[in-house]
Order: structure tokens, then sequence, then C-alpha cells
């Protein structure tokens, strides 16, 4: 009954990373807690809606000075959802819950770059083609540690 | 109650209405009367905090505060009689502005009433305060409750909202014992559908509002549109939902209570969810348990019948519109998502089934599987529950594939649904369904299966992912005609079970060659075979099938694309249902081109597999692939003797020699300058088969399809081909053979076309350079010529062949401007050059005068020639030369010598020079004769004389030589008088300056007499 009313969805943080366009699928996608995932997939598929919007709105110009850090996509009640985007067009999408007041933008913004590092590293992998799921145990255990601190 | 009181009966101002002007004569009397109803309003209210206020309504325009001394001095005196505060006093002048001054007091009430809760607001606060936790906390929960119920009559909603929450919170707290249960969960209920209804329609209020704005002007951005609004609006409607489901679960035999306990004196409740049997009672003991049962089920029923999803439904769909003005497509399909599900859970599957359908394509080509597969699960439950076959089997196919997320157990279970009605039977109910749908769906499931005929079903795939995956490869992408065609088709199944299929059949662009690529189950034939057919027409999950089809192409498709325009594989029998899988092309669906991109991307390698079994990443679909000629199996060679020479009948030998088996029929050569170049080349070319005789302009440059008649085995042709080029640089020739043959492939006999073409670049070079000159007499070089007087044309050919040229003859044709001075024969007939050698030829000329100052026409020099070759029968080729304009000049005098070509030592040498008048005036001339050491001689030294016009004078001179040797005879120098610029050096042009002189004939003698 009284769990019928969640005014603030429990969902502490969700990391995604998300393939170049025009494919645009997740190529990793991790929440804690791990129910509602659908929910959460639905949020994050939805932020992308505001990171084309921003991506187009930068322009062509200026690519080199471009700050990869996109800020808060979209703020509702319940979460934030915050986006970053590479030079090769790569998104990643972190949603936080609205309560956590304790991250501030610095801090999101580190954690992205620590992601988007990560990220490097398995590109350089050569046995890792681009395009396909990661599967990693380096980056599940940063995405662990980065949630762990982030909780 | 209390609400009920609040909301109706107790009023937050009340408002006295007076006509009373500042300039009232009888103002004393008035004043004491509006006190009077002050009194009485106040009376009536019996202590209430509500607040009073007074409107003096006038006639008269008051002035500004301030300059009225009687106006302020009446109104203190009012406020005073009514025990007002001066804030409460207000005046609506009767005038133009009325309109504008109840909008003032509309406000300034407004005002007041606000302050009015806010009292009450604190009083209620002040009765908490003294309030305990453990002893009172019914009381708690039920003041925090008043609070927020004063906040939203305040119009602050916020701050409602707030004290709801906090409200709700406490409820928590509350001991939850079995007497409080219900009323604690009727509270909370009650708090919880306050707070959802209540932030619904304030969300959809706020929508509203910024849109209307929007309207107006303002500019709304993609992150903060009112489409947020109606979502959230939509969110909060769902909660409701949900939860009236869960509260009113009830089965519909139960009634609607009699008499209604719902029912109030006036006949309407203050708001919805309003108990009005529990009045004034704070305490945890129900007074009237049954009438309480009764109220909660009348209230809950009712909710019931509110149309949720029609709510939510609207509401989603005024979002969705918002999404789209505001460039969220995402977004928008997530929300028709939403809007899908909820008309599913209102049993409207069909408007549910189109959503689903249409955003589900969205998420395919993004790749969300998870999402996919989530829409794709309802859609199918739609499809079950309104028993849509095809729709059915289509999202059955899907969740099946590769793209769906789904667990094996459900895969397993939707394969076997899938299977049965394949079998024309019901399948099991999807989960989670309406039980009343459920049973709907199954009559009208058994109705399909009774239904006979219309079981045949066309999916197309490729515009989603299904559970077979198929690619068709040609085994090369050309094959010759006399090879059969073949191709493999893949098969791979993804599905928890293996699956039979009853045919697999391919067409093709050319439609003939479909009956040929059959695979169809074989007991229809015989029933024996039935045991190795098992075996075939089944795909077990993860193993790639392939079948390879074979089949021979048809001759006239030589040249040609054949291309597989659609693979389809049919599950199920004609005696159940049957669905045929339609492939366009050769396979592939709406994820395989990235699933390819991906796999050639790739560097991992591939685990070994036995011989018999291929990885599907490394497989490619080859859907086309062009039928060519038969490989030709003759010889065809050129000889020739580069290169052509300018207007020669180039002689190109082609032997042609067959190396077949059996006899090659109807052979046709073509030859002949390659079609493609430059179109000059085309009208400067000409091919002819007959080298005898030259050919002119209208020749062809290309010789199409002579008949050669045919060839038998080992049998060798021969055909020369006579080549004329008019102009110099190089030519692509070709000489192309066609022959028919009979050949056997597959136990089939085709006649066979096939060719072979050689393809030569023959190089055309002059075959010599023409040199010609204008000499004098004494074979001086002239740039110009003079009238009358003799000259020289010298004719230089020079050969620039690499083989010998033989001048046939040549020809001097000279205009008639020109005339010879002796016979024009030639002098080099039949002559042979060798590479580099030269013939040359002098003609002596005479011009007469013309009054054409630019140049006169010499006329033309033809010679005929060709090629010194043992071949008797090459034609002699005329090539023209136009000879050069020459610059004709007249002269006064002309001087000619007459005079032996030699002479001999002491022996008299007669010279006879004539001095010739051209012009029409006497010549006064001077002649003298200049001495030379090695003659001696007579005749006049110098004289004057006259020479009349057109004669001659002539003049004689005895030279006696003294000298052997090539000596210089004495020098004759004319001058004429009236022609100063006639020099001696132009008469030196015309006559002799040095002569041979001979010995004499019995030299020692006359040695003997010089010594």
């Amino acid at each position: 009954m009284a769990s019928a009313v969640t005014y603030t969805a429990e969902w502490p943080v969700l990391v995604s990373i998300i393939f170049s366009p025009p494919q645009n699928y997740p190529l990793y996608i991790r929440s804690v807690p791990t129910e509602n995932e659908l929910k959460f997939h639905y949020t994050v598929h939805t932020s992308l809606d505001v990171v084309d919007e921003k991506i187009s709105a930068m322009g062509k110009a200026l690519v080199d000075q471009r700050e990869l850090y996109l800020g808060l996509l979209y703020p509702t009640e319940d979460y934030k959802v915050y986006g970053y985007v590479t030079n090769s067009k790569v998104k990643f999408v972190m949603v936080v819950d609205s309560s956590n007041t304790a991250l501030r933008d610095n801090e999101i913004r580190s954690m992205f770059r620590k992601l988007h590092n990560s990220y490097t590293d398995i590109m350089c992998n050569p046995f890792y083609n681009p395009g396909d799921r990661i599967h990693s145990r380096a980056f599940d255990n940063m995405v662990n540690s980065m949630m762990m601190q982030v909780c | 109650g209390w609400m009920n009181k609040h909301l109706n009966l107790v009023p937050a101002l009340v408002v006295v209405f007076y006509e009373l002007d500042w300039d009232e004569p009888q103002w004393k009397e008035k004043q004491s009367e509006c006190a009077t109803r002050v009194e009485i309003v106040r009376q009536s209210l019996q202590g209430r905090n509500t607040k009073v206020a007074v409107v003096l309504i006038q006639k008269k325009t008051p002035l500004p505060p301030g300059e009225d001394v009687i106006a302020s001095e009446r109104a203190a005196a009012l406020c005073n009689a009514c025990d007002l505060s001066g804030k409460s006093l207000f005046v609506l002048p009767h005038t133009d502005h009325l309109v504008g001054y109840i909008i003032r007091l509309e406000n300034a009430f407004y005002e007041h009433a606000q302050t009015y809760y806010y009292t009450e607001i604190r009083r209620v606060k002040s009765h908490k305060e003294f309030l305990n936790k453990t002893t009172h906390q019914l009381l708690f929960v039920r003041h925090q409750f008043k609070i927020a119920f004063f906040s939203e009559l305040k119009q602050d909603t916020q701050n409602a909202l707030k004290n709801y929450r906090t409200a709700y919170n406490l409820v928590h707290e509350l001991r939850a014992h079995e007497t409080n249960m219900l009323e604690i969960k009727t509270m909370a209920g009650f708090i919880n559908y306050k707070v959802t209804s209540l932030k619904g329609p304030f969300y959809i209020a706020f929508g509203d509002l910024f849109d209307e704005a929007i309207k107006l002007g303002l500019t709304a951005i993609q992150t903060q549109n009112p489409g947020f609004y109606y979502q959230q609006a939509a969110y909060y409607a769902q909660e409701r939902k949900q939860l009236a489901s869960m509260l009113c679960n009830h089965d519909s035999s139960v009634i609607y209570p009699n008499p209604d306990p719902l029912e109030t004196q006036t006949g309407v409740l203050d708001f919805y969810g309003q108990r009005p049997w529990r009045q004034g009672i704070l305490s945890f003991d129900l007074s009237d348990p049954e009438k309480e049962k009764m109220g909660i089920l009348s209230l809950q029923l009712k909710e019931k019948n509110v149309l949720h999803s029609e709510l939510i439904i609207t509401l989603l769909s005024n979002a969705v519109a918002q999404f789209k003005k505001y460039k969220c497509p995402r977004m928008k399909s997530h929300l028709m998502v939403q809007m899908g599900e909820e008309y599913y859970y209102a049993k409207d599957y069909a408007k549910a089934l189109k959503l689903l359908d249409y955003v589900m394509c969205e998420y395919r080509s993004e790749g969300w599987c998870t999402l996919l597969t989530s829409i794709l699960t309802t859609a199918l439950k739609c499809s079950y529950l309104m028993a849509q076959l095809k729709d059915y089997i289509t999202y059955s196919l899907e969740l099946l594939g590769r793209a769906s997320t789904l667990k094996e157990d459900q895969k397993s279970r939707i394969e076997k649904n899938l299977i049965k009605v394949l079998m024309n039977e019901s399948p099991d109910p999807e989960p989670d369904c309406d039980t009343a749908a459920v049973k709907a769906s199954q009559k009208l499931w058994a109705d399909r299966v009774s239904l006979a005929g219309s079981n045949v079903f066309t999916i197309e795939v490729q515009d989603f992912i299904p559970f077979v995956q198929c690619k068709a490869k040609f085994l090369a992408p050309s094959f010759h005609v006399d090879v059969p065609v073949q191709f493999d088709v893949y098969l791979r199944a993804d599905c928890p079970h293996p699956i039979r299929f009853s045919k697999l059949c391919i067409s093709f662009n050319n439609q003939d060659y479909n009956q040929y690529c059959v695979v169809e189950e074989a007991y229809q034939k015989s029933d024996i075979l039935e045991q190795s057919s098992q075996g075939t027409m089944c795909l077990v999950p993860g193993k790639t099938r392939k079948f390879t089809f074979k089949f021979v192409a048809k001759t006239e498709d030589v040249g040609k694309k054949i291309e597989i325009t659609s693979v389809d594989l049919i599950l199920g029998s004609e005696s159940g249902r049957c669905v045929i899988l339609n492939w366009r092309g050769g396979g592939g669906d709406a994820a395989s081109s990235q699933e390819a991109l991906q796999a050639a991307r790739s560097f991992r390698r591939r685990p070994k597999l036995p011989d018999n079994e291929v990885h599907w990443d490394s497989l490619t679909i080859q859907a086309s692939t062009m039928i060519i000629s038969r490989v030709p199996n003759i010889s065809v060679q050129l000889r020739h003797e580069p290169p052509a020479l300018t207007n020669e009948m180039y002689c190109l030998i082609v032997t042609v020699q067959s190396h077949e088996d059996t006899v090659a029929k109807d052979v046709k050569l073509t030859a002949g300058l390659k079609p493609g170049q430059d179109a000059n080349l085309t009208q400067k070319t000409q091919v002819t088969l007959h080298g005898t005789d030259a050919c002119d302009e209208s020749f062809p440059a290309l010789l199409p399809d002579i008949p050669v008649g045919d060839l038998q085995p080992g049998e060798k042709l021969e055909k020369p081909i006579y080549i004329r080029c008019g102009t110099v640089g190089a030519r692509m020739f070709l000489v192309y053979v066609s022959y028919l043959i009979d050949t056997i492939v597959e136990g089939k006999e085709i006649l066979c076309k096939c060719h072979r073409d050689e393809t030569v670049t023959i190089e055309t070079v002059f075959p010599f350079d023409v040199a010609v000159k204008f000499v004098s007499t004494k074979l001086e070089h002239l740039d110009r010529v003079f009238a009358d007087i003799p000259f020289l044309l010298m004719t230089d050919i020079l050969s620039a062949s690499p083989w010998p040229l033989t001048i046939v003859t040549t020809q001097l044709q000279l205009s008639p401007s020109m005339t010879p001075v002796d016979q024009l024969e030639s002098y080099v007939e039949n002559v042979v050059l060798q590479t580099g050698e030269s013939a040359s030829e002098c003609f002596c000329l005479r011009c007469p005068p013309v009054t054409n100052a630019s140049g006169v026409a010499t006329g033309c020099y033809i010679i005929s020639w060709k090629r010194s070759s043992p071949v008797e029968s090459v034609p002699v080729v005329s090539t023209v030369i136009t000879l050069p304009h020459v610059i004709v000049e007249s002269i006064p005098l002309h001087v000619n010598a007459d005079l032996p070509s030699f002479g001999r030592v002491r022996e008299s040498l007669p010279v006879r020079y004539h001095l010739q008048n051209k012009t029409d005036l006497v010549q006064d001339v001077e002649v003298s004769v200049e001495p030379s050491d090695a003659f001696m001689f007579s005749g006049l030294k110098q004289i004057r004389l006259r020479i009349l016009p057109g004669t001659q004078q002539e003049m004689l001179y005895n030279f006696y030589p003294l000298m052997a040797g090539y000596q210089q005879l004495p020098s004759l120098h004319v001058n004429l008088l009236r022609f100063p610029n006639f020099t001696n050096q132009l008469l030196r042009r015309f006559i002799p300056t040095h002569i041979f002189v001979k010995v004499r004939l019995g030299m020692t003698e006359d040695n003997s007499i010089m010594s």
C-alpha cells in the first residue's frame, strides 16, 4: 500500500554509454538498484532527445575546443539526467536521484571524465570492436567504484 | 464535517455593502445604520475569526486621498462606529470605471480571505504544539491535515502539498492495531488520493497555462515545455488508478449499497471522497461499523466507475503533441508506448496495437532491445486477446528472435504457442492477462480454428528481426553459360526449440528459374522418403543450415544479371496454417546490415568448426550473379606490318583457328575501327575486304558480321582485311569472331554463342616528306620569280616509311598561270626508296607577268606509290601535294647570255648578250664590260644605247680564254638611267659570271710555245 506512492524512485545512480549515431544503441547500461530497469532504459533513451538537440545547437564549428560535458540535460521531480558526448559522438548519460544534493556539477563532470578515460582504454583494446556491447571486468569495476562513491 | 463547514458554511470574509456618499447630508443617521448592520453580521458569526469588511457604494467620483478632508474624517468616524480597521473599509464609486474598481476590490477581499486562513492555520498550529506525539497521534494527523486543507483553501498549493505529505508520513507512524487499521487505511488512502488528485489537476492546470502562455508569445525550450506537465499529470493519474484498482477490486457481484450512504441533505458532497456519515467522530472506535463499511464500499464503487485510462490517455496525448512540437522524438515514442499500454489496460487492444506498432520500429532501428522486447510483449498480449493471427505470429517471430531479451523459458513458451498456431490450434493465453478478456479471446481463437480458408500468411521480414535468419549467396559473381549456376541458402534459427518448415523456395528476376530452386517436404511425393526428409526440413537452434541449389542458365540470359528477388520459407503446412516468411533479395532483416558491419570490422578469431559448418557472421549475402558467355575455344591471330602509311590499303590478315571438339557453326567476323574512339577517325578510316582496288570515303569504318561459314575442329581460316587510314595517328582496331556451338551442361543440350575478340592499335604515318623549292636557272634559291623569266621547280621526296616504297610515277599538274619550258616528264618512275632515301626532280617553268602581287598558284604534284611488296595486287596510291604559291615580280630589263657550256684555252669563245626591254618605255642603257685577267676579249667595251619597248638588243663579244680552269668572265655592267634600282647584283642572277675553260687539244705543243 505504502509502496504504491513513490514520489522519489529509489535510484541512486545509473550509468550508460550510447553508441554514436545513426545507431544510438546502448553499449553499456547499468543501474543500482536493478529493479525497475525498464523505466531506467526509457529515461536514458528519452534523454537522447536533449543530447541530440544540444549537439546540434553547438554546431560544427570549434570542434576541438568543444566542451564534452553537456551538463544537466533535464531535471524532473525525481531525478537528474546528465550528459556527456565525445568527439566521435559517443554519448554518456548519468542519472542520479534529485535528492542527492551532495553531487555538484564538478563531481559529475569528473565522473564523466573517469568514464571517458575508461571507455578510451576499452577502445584501445585491439580485440574490442567499436560498436560491440562492452563486456569488460575492468570497466565494471570502475563503474562499481564510482557508484559506491555516489551512493 | 469540518471540511464542509469550512468550505461552504464558515466564510472567511463577510462584506457589507452600503450606499453612502461622503457628502451625505444625513451622515450621522446613515453612519449609525451602517454600524448596526455590521453589528448584526458580527453577532451572526458567533465569535468566529471571520473578517468583516464594509464597502460604501458612492455615486460620486472620490477625490484623491488626503485632499478630501471631510471624507477622511468621516471615514475614520465610520471605522470607529463599526469597530473596523481602516483597511477593511472600501469605497466603490458607481461611475465609469466600475469594472476596474471591482477588480481592485476582489483582490483586496482575496487578501483578507488569505489572512483569515493564515490565522486559522496558525491557530491549528498552536493547537498542535500543545499536542504530544504519543498520546495524541490521531489529532496530530488531523491537525496536519487541517493545515494542509487550509493551505489549499488559501490557494497555496505548494504548502498544501507539503503539509499533506507530512500528514501522510504521520499516518505511517500511527500504531497499527486492529481496531483502527481500517481507519488508518482509509485515512492514508484519503490523503494519498488527495495528493494525487490534487497534483494531477495542478500539473494539468500548469500545463494548460504554459501552453496558453506560449500561444501568447512565450518561447518554450525543449527541456521546459508543457509536455512535461501533462506527462507528470498523467503519472499522477496513473498512480490514482493504481490506488483505485488496489482499493476497489471487488468482484462484480457487489452491488451499490442502498440507501446511498453518500446521500446528504443537500444532495451534494463537498468534494469527492468525503464521508458524510462520519461527522465529528474523533475516536478510533467505529460508532457504526456497518455503515462505515457500506460507505467505503460505495465510495470505492464510485471510484471504480471513473474511466482512469481515458483520463490518462487524454493527458498523454496532450503531452505527445507537446513533445512533438519541441523536437523530442524519443520522448514522444516513450509516451506513445505508455498510451498504448494504457489502451491495453482500457481493453482497447486495437488502438493499443496501432500505437505500439507505430513506435516499435524506432526502438528497433536504434537497437534498444530491452525496450523493444517490452513493447513486443505488450503487443503480443494485445494480438492474443484480439486473436489477430498475423500480428500474433509476427510478434512471436520477433520475440523469439535474437533482438529479444526474453528469458529462455518465456521464449520456449512463445515458441510452443507459435507451433500450436501453425497446427491450427489455439495458443495458450499470455500471462498477466485479464481473465475475462482471456475468456473472450479463447472464444475468438476457437472461431479462428473452425474457420477454414485464409490460413496462409505472408510476412515480410525485412522490417523486423525474426527468429529465422537467412542469407543467400551465389558461389561466384559470374557464371559461364555452359556451367551450372550454383548458390547456397543459409538458414539459422534463434528460437529455443528446433523448428520444422515445409518448404523453401527462391524467386529470381527471371521467374523461369524459380522451379529449380525449391526444397519441399518429400512425403508429398513419396511416403518412403519421409525418414530422410525429417532431417533436412528442420532447423536446429544455433546451427547454420546450408541448402545448395544448382540450375542451368538460359542462353538468352547471357550478359544479364540473375538476381534473387526473394527467399520464402514456409512454416506450417497447408493443412493447418501456413506462414510464409518472405525475405526480399538475398535475405537479411532489420538488424543484419549492422551485424554485417560489426562482423566485417571485427578482428576476433573465430573458433574452428567442423568442415561442414560455417560461422554465420562470416557469411555475406551475394544476391546476384552475371551470366557470361561460354569461354571460346578458338584462337584469333592478327598478322600485319605496322605502321600503316597514310591512305594506303593496309593489309591485316586475320587467322582464326578452331580448337573446339565439335563444329563451330555460323562463324562471323566483325572487323574494323573499334567503336567509341574519336568521331573524326570514323570518317578518316575505311575498311574493306577487297584490297585490289582503292576504296573511297563511302566505305564503312567497321565491317560487322561477315559470314565466314562453319569451322571444323582444328580448321584454320585466313581472312585479309584492308584498312585505309586517311590521317596519321594511332587507331584501335577490333577483330571480333563469334560462332555458335552445341554443348551439354548437366545432361542438357544448349546452343552457346561464343566469341573472342582481339584489339590492335595501329599507328599511321606519312609515307614520305615532300619538299618543294624554286630556284633560278643558275640553281640559286629564289624567294620570288620574275615574270617571263624561266625558273626551276625542284621536288624532293624523302621516304619516311620503315618499309621500302616504290614510286610508280609522278606527275606535275601546273596551274593555268604557269607554263612549262620543256617537257614535263617524270624522272623518278619505278624508283624504290629505302627508309631515309630521297628522290628529287626538277622542272623548268616560266610564269607570264601577272598583276596579282600576292602570289600565283603553281599547281600540284601527284606521286603514285605503293609499298614495295612481293604481292602484286597491292594497289597504287596517289598522293597529291599542293605546290606552294609563288610571288611573281616583273623587271624592266632582262639580260640573258648565250654562251657555250665551256671554253678552251686560246680558242675564241663567242658570247652573245640579249638585252630585252620589258617595259613600255624607251630605255636608255649604258653597257660596259670590265676586263678579266683570264680573258682577252673583243667587242664594245662601253656603249650607250636605246632599246625600244618590247624589243631586244643583241651584243656580241668574243672572249679569248688565256687560262684553264674555272675562270671569271669579263663582267657585264648594265646601267638603266630610268631605273636606278636595277643593279648589277640583280643582273648577276641572269648571266653567268664564271665559265670552265678547258685546256687546248694538243696541250704539250702549246706549252712548248708558251715556254
